[in-house]
């Protein structure tokens, strides 16, 4: 036990050898150059965006890099930004490096109208499901997925319930009055 | 001395033993004469075998009823069944997904007739507090219902009155109902054949 837990903190000590957000930062910039835009880290956590069209390069990229080795995608959602003309849909990658135990987060951005992003199932099997979900939710049309269909909601489902793009409630339903459920 | 099984039996310290009441007829000697419709309902009603469709907190409130304190053995429903075609009623008590919509509607069209439904709690009766995109607002969208129990979750007194309810219905129904052109009607309303 007092071996592992020395073994633990020598690990953890050694933050010279651990992977800081700047290398990341400069490593995708090297890599990227512009490509690779708004840089941030609220709370510590990197995060950052790039074209649609690039994500799987960076996605590959992240995995491949003997340094990076963001191997685990942790998890995988959209965001409707109804405000954002032309860029509505965000889709959100949370990668997480294991060995360092590092993670980041990785947004790309895409037209409302034609939501099409190429899909990540061939480099994290993960993804798979999460997708389906985010497809299910949002109406993200992942190119390239073996199976993208809803997940979650029946299948008669024609719309998606995630985007913002319903009245929280219709003030004149009369179904349920203010007499139930308190409302 | 133990008492005699008698005493318990007949007069617990003097109080009479309530016994479920014969049903109306013609009594002479040796001989009781009453509608088969009757005798049959009695035997139905103090029977019954429910199947639980439990999905959220009304089934907590379920597995109270169910205990020793409240006891729906009480009313002749400890055995409860997990197999539809062995159920009479099946007790829907929880939120119900429209995607457990066909699931549950499966269930009720496995269970042989006669059958009744009884239906928990704000959810299960209404949709309850989940206005939403994904729950079914009222599982008479898609099966008929016979009793609603209202309250979220209803306590197991409730319950009990929702199963009385049943009970009551069960207990004077025609033999000849389920043959008839309005339960047709109400089945092909749902299109159940």
């Amino acid at each position: 036990m007092l071996g592992l837990a020395n073994g633990y903190r020598l690990t953890a000590n050694s933050s010279e050898m651990a992977l800081t957000n700047e290398t990341i930062q400069e490593r995708l910039i090297a890599k990227f150059g512009d490509l690779v835009t708004n840089f941030e880290a609220p709370y510590g956590m990197l995060c950052f965006e790039a074209p649609k069209d690039q994500n799987l390069k960076l996605l590959q990229f992240l995995y491949d890099d003997p340094e990076l080795r963001f191997q685990f995608l942790t998890t995988l959602c959209a965001v409707h930004y109804p405000q954002q003309k032309g860029r509505e849909l965000a889709v959100v990658y949370h990668l997480h490096n294991l060995q360092d135990n590092v993670r980041i987060r990785f947004k790309v951005f895409t037209d409302i109208t034609t939501p099409d992003i190429f899909t990540a199932t061939n480099l994290y099997a993960a993804a798979n499901w999460m997708e389906r979900e985010t497809y299910d939710f949002f109406g993200v049309n992942f190119i390239g997925h073996p199976n993208l269909k809803r997940i979650l909601n029946v299948d008669e489902m024609d719309y998606f319930p995630m985007r913002k793009e319903f009245p929280l409630e219709d003030g004149t339903r009369i179904d349920k009055d203010d007499a139930m459920f308190g409302r | 001395m133990a008492r005699p099984v008698q005493y318990n039996v007949k007069n617990e310290g003097g109080k009479a033993i309530h016994m479920v009441a014969p049903p109306e007829g013609h009594t002479g000697e040796g001989f009781f004469t009453t509608k088969l419709s009757d005798v049959v309902g009695l035997a139905r009603k103090n029977s019954l075998w429910p199947l639980p469709f439990a999905t959220s907190c009304c089934g907590i409130e379920f597995m109270a009823t169910m205990g020793a304190h409240y006891d729906l053995a009480r009313f002749g429903a400890e055995r409860v069944g997990f197999s539809p075609r062995q159920c009479d009623l099946l007790m829907v008590m929880g939120t119900i997904a429209k995607k457990m919509g066909p699931v549950l509607r499966q269930v009720y069209l496995q269970m042989a007739e006669p059958r009744w439904v009884l239906s928990m709690g704000a959810c299960a009766s209404s949709g309850g507090i989940f206005d939403t995109y994904s729950v079914l607002q009222g599982i008479d969208q898609i099966i008929p219902v016979d009793v609603y129990i209202p309250g979220c979750p209803p306590r197991p007194e409730a319950v009990l009155d929702g199963f009385m309810k049943i009970q009551e219905l069960v207990g004077k129904e025609s033999i000849r109902r389920r043959n008839g052109e309005q339960y047709k009607q109400l089945m092909e309303s749902y299109g159940i054949q």
